[in-house]
C-alpha cells in the first residue's frame, strides 16, 4: 500500500476519534456537581439573571440537544465563548498558542542539544563514569518535579541573582515586536532588533529549560540504548576492521543509523512538552494553552475547558500521524500498513 | 498438627508445580541485585514506607498536622526546634513533610491500582474476545490516547470539585488507557499458545482461561509497568494539589505546600524546598526501582 492510501485511512480516523472526544470532554463538562452559571452570574444574581444567562449559553436544553448544537457550531469554526470575559475560545486559543508553541520548539531543540551529545557520551563510555552520569541526570531530571524546580532556579537565579526575569514573556516596559508569527523570538529577528531578541530569550531561558528536562532524559536512554546496539551490527564491525577512522565510524555509520527512533519520537516528545506546559505555564507566569486550562478549570468555565481539550486532542492526532510518517521517511525500509 | 502437615504438603505441591516460575524469579532477583541503582531504588522505598506507616506516631508536632496557629514563631527557617522550618501558621514544616507521605503513596497506589485494574479488565476482555469488542475498546482507548491525561484530569478534577479524593479519581479515570493497550497486545498472543488451546479443549470456562491461564502469564509486563508508573502517578497528583484541584487546606500535601510556599519564596525558601525534596526522592526511589524491575521481567530492554 503506498503512502497516498495509508495517509487517507490515518485522516479518516482523525474523525471518529474527535468526536469521541468531544462526547467526552461534553460529557465531563456538563455532569458537574458545581454550577458554572451561577459561578458566572456572581453571588448576588437573582434567580431571573441566571435563568437569562443559562437561555444565553443554552443550557436550558437537553443534553443531546446541547451537543449538536455545539458540534455544529464547533464544525464552523466557533468553539463557543468563555463565560467569564465572553471572549470566543477560538480567538483566545489562537492568542495563546503561539506562546506554547514557541515554548515546547525552544525546549526540544534545548533537549536534543544536550540529551545527544550525552547520549554519545554515555554509549561511546559504557560503564564509565560519563555513562553513569548520564543515567543518573535521565533519572533525575524524568523524576523532578518540575514545577518546584522552576520555582527553586526562580529564587536563586532571578530572586537572589537577578540574572534572569522572573515570569512572563517579555518585558512589560518595552513595546512588542511587531506580530509576524506570535512567536516573539522570530518576530523579533524578523523586524531586526536584537535589544529585543535578547529579552525575549531572557524571559524563555528559564521555563525552556525546565521544559526540555524530560526531552533530556528520553533522548539520553533511548538514543545511548539504539547507539549501543547499532555499533553490533555487522557493517559497523567491518567498518572498524577496514580501518576507518573511529569519528568516521561513529558520525557516519553508528550515530545516522541510530538517530532513527530519536528523531521519530520527537513527535511523542513534543506531546508529552504539551501536557507539561500546564505545570511551566502556571510555574512562569506564561502565557499559553496551559495556564489559560488552568485559569477556565479554577473558574468552571467549561466552553474554553471543552476547546481546549478538543484542540489539544487534535494537535496530538496529528503528532502521532506524523511521527508514522516520519518513520517511512527517515528510514525507507519502513513500509506502510 | 495436621493442619502444619497439610500446609507442608500444599506448599511441596506448589514448589513442584511451579518450579520454573520460582527458578525465574530467583534468576530475577540475582540481576536486580547485580544492579547498584535498583538497591538504592529499593532502600529509598523501604524508607519511605518506613516513614508512611510510622511517622504519625513519631512527628514532634503532631497537632500541626491539622489547622493550628503559633502566631510567635511564623516563617521561621530551619533550626534545631524545626528541621524544616515553620510556615505562615508556625506550623512545623518537617511535621507536614513527613504526614503528608503517607497520603502520597496512598493516593498513588489508588490511582495506579484503579487504573490498572479497569486497564485489565478491559484490555484482558478486548484481547480474549476480538471482534467487535475488541475494536470498541480499543478505539475508545485510542481517544483515552489522544488526551493528555493531564489536562482531562484537570477537567474532571475541577468539575467535581477539589479535593484530594476528586483528584485520586480523575487520576484513576485517566490511567488505564496504557495498561489496556499493554494487556490487550500480550492477551492477543498468549490466547493461541498451546496450553490455552489444551485448557479450551478440556472444557475449561471462559473466566477461568482468561484469568488463571492467560492473565497470570501478562504479570511480569504489568507489574513491570506499575512498579514505572508509580512515580509519576505520585508527580501527577502533587502536580494537581499545585494548581490547586488536589488536596485542600490544612490538609498536609507536598504538591499544595509547594504550591502555597510560592507565596512566601523570597523571604522562605525552606517552606517549599522541603517538600520538593521529599517528593523528588520519592518519585526518584520509585523510578530507580522500576528500571532496575524492568531489566529482571524485560530482559530485551536491558543493555
Amino acid at each position: 500500500m503506498g503512502l497516498r492510501y495509508y495517509l487517507i485511512r490515518r485522516l479518516l480516523l482523525i474523525i471518529p476519534v474527535l468526536i469521541g472526544l468531544s462526547i467526552i470532554t461534553f460529557v465531563i463538562s456538563h455532569i458537574v456537581p458545581g454550577d458554572p452559571v451561577r459561578l458566572a452570574a456572581g453571588p448576588q444574581a437573582t434567580a431571573e439573571q441566571i435563568r437569562k444567562l443559562e437561555e444565553e449559553f443554552g443550557l436550558d436544553k437537553p443534553l443531546h440537544i446541547q451537543y449538536l448544537n455545539y458540534m455544529r457550531n464547533v464544525l464552523r469554526g466557533n468553539l463557543g465563548q468563555s463565560m467569564m470575559n465572553r471572549h470566543p475560545v477560538a480567538m483566545d486559543l489562537k492568542r495563546y498558542f503561539p506562546a506554547t508553541f514557541e515554548l515546547v520548539v525552544v525546549s526540544t531543540i534545548l533537549g536534543v542539544l544536550i540529551g545527544v551529545p550525552m547520549a554519545m557520551a554515555a554509549a561511546i563510555f559504557r560503564d564509565k563514569w560519563p555513562d553513569q552520569i548520564s543515567r543518573m541526570t535521565s533519572l533525575s531530571s524524568i523524576s523532578m518535579p518540575v514545577f518546584w524546580l522552576g520555582m527553586i532556579l526562580q529564587l536563586i537565579l532571578c530572586m537572589k541573582l537577578h540574572l534572569l526575569p522572573i515570569s512572563g514573556r517579555f518585558d512589560p516596559r518595552t513595546p512588542l515586536p511587531p506580530n509576524v508569527t506570535g512567536l516573539l523570538l522570530v518576530d523579533s529577528l524578523l523586524a531586526g532588533d536584537l535589544h529585543k531578541f535578547g529579552i525575549a530569550l531572557k524571559h524563555i531561558a528559564l521555563p525552556a529549560f525546565c521544559q526540555s528536562l524530560i526531552g533530556i532524559a528520553v533522548i539520553t536512554r533511548v538514543l545511548r540504548a539504539d547507539i549501543l546496539e547499532v555499533m553490533q551490527r555487522d557493517f559497523v564491525i567491518m567498518a572498524r576492521a577496514s580501518g576507518l577512522p573511529e569519528r568516521v565510524i561513529l558520525f557516519k555509520y553508528v550515530l545516522k543509523n541510530a538517530l532513527i527512533a530519536t528523531v521519530a519520537m520527537l513527535g511523542h516528545l513534543i506531546g508529552w512538552e504539551l501536557s507539561g506546559s500546564v505545570m511551566i505555564e502556571t510555574v512562569f507566569d506564561w502565557p499559553g494553552i496551559g495556564l489559560y486550562a488552568v485559569r477556565s478549570a479554577m473558574t468552571l468555565d467549561f466552553q474554553p475547558i471543552m476547546g481546549i481539550t478538543l484542540f489539544v486532542g487534535l494537535l496530538f492526532t496529528t503528532l502521532n500521524l506524523l511521527v508514522d510518517i516520519s518513520y517511512g521517511v527517515i528510514d525507507p525500509r519502513i513500509r506502510y500498513g | 498438627m495436621s493442619v502444619l502437615v497439610d500446609a507442608r504438603r500444599w506448599w511441596g505441591r506448589w514448589q513442584a508445580e511451579n518450579q520454573g516460575l520460582i527458578d525465574e524469579w530467583r534468576r530475577g532477583l540475582y540481576r536486580f541485585q547485580q544492579s547498584r541503582l535498583s538497591i538504592i531504588g529499593t532502600a529509598i522505598i523501604v524508607f519511605l514506607l518506613i516513614v508512611a506507616l510510622t511517622g504519625r506516631s513519631w512527628v514532634p508536632y503532631p497537632e500541626d498536622a491539622g489547622f493550628t496557629t503559633h502566631v510567635k514563631i511564623r516563617l521561621q527557617g530551619p533550626s534545631r526546634e524545626h528541621f524544616f522550618g515553620t510556615d505562615e501558621y508556625g506550623r512545623d514544616i518537617f511535621t507536614r513533610t513527613v504526614w503528608a507521605t503517607r497520603t502520597s503513596l496512598i493516593a498513588g497506589t489508588v490511582v495506579v491500582l484503579v487504573g490498572g485494574l479497569i486497564g485489565i479488565i478491559l484490555g484482558g476482555i478486548a484481547g480474549y474476545f476480538g471482534g467487535i469488542v475488541n475494536e470498541l475498546i480499543m478505539r475508545l482507548t485510542d481517544i483515552m490516547l489522544t488526551m493528555p491525561g493531564i489536562f482531562l484530569a484537570l477537567a474532571i478534577t475541577a468539575a467535581l470539585g477539589p479535593g484530594i479524593l476528586h483528584a485520586v479519581a480523575a487520576l484513576s479515570i485517566t490511567w488505564w488507557p496504557g495498561y489496556c493497550r499493554l494487556v490487550q497486545a500480550q492477551v492477543l498472543s498468549i490466547r493461541e499458545e498451546d496450553y490455552v488451546e489444551a485448557a479450551r479443549c478440556l472444557g475449561a470456562s471462559r473466566p477461568r482461561i482468561i484469568f488463571s491461564h492467560i492473565l497470570p502469564n501478562c504479570l511480569s509486563a504489568i507489574v513491570v509497568k506499575a512498579s514505572m508508573d508509580f512515580g509519576f502517578a505520585v508527580l501527577n497528583l502533587a502536580a494537581l494539589g499545585f494548581i490547586g484541584v488536589g488536596a485542600q487546606p490544612p490538609a498536609p500535601e507536598w504538591g499544595a505546600m509547594i504550591s502555597k510556599g510560592r507565596e512566601f519564596l523570597p523571604y522562605g525558601w525552606w517552606y517549599s524546598t522541603f517538600p520538593g525534596l521529599a517528593m523528588f526522592l520519592t518519585v526518584f526511589g520509585f523510578n530507580m526501582f522500576g528500571d532496575g524491575f524492568r531489566d529482571v521481567f524485560d530482559p530485551r530492554a536491558r543493555r
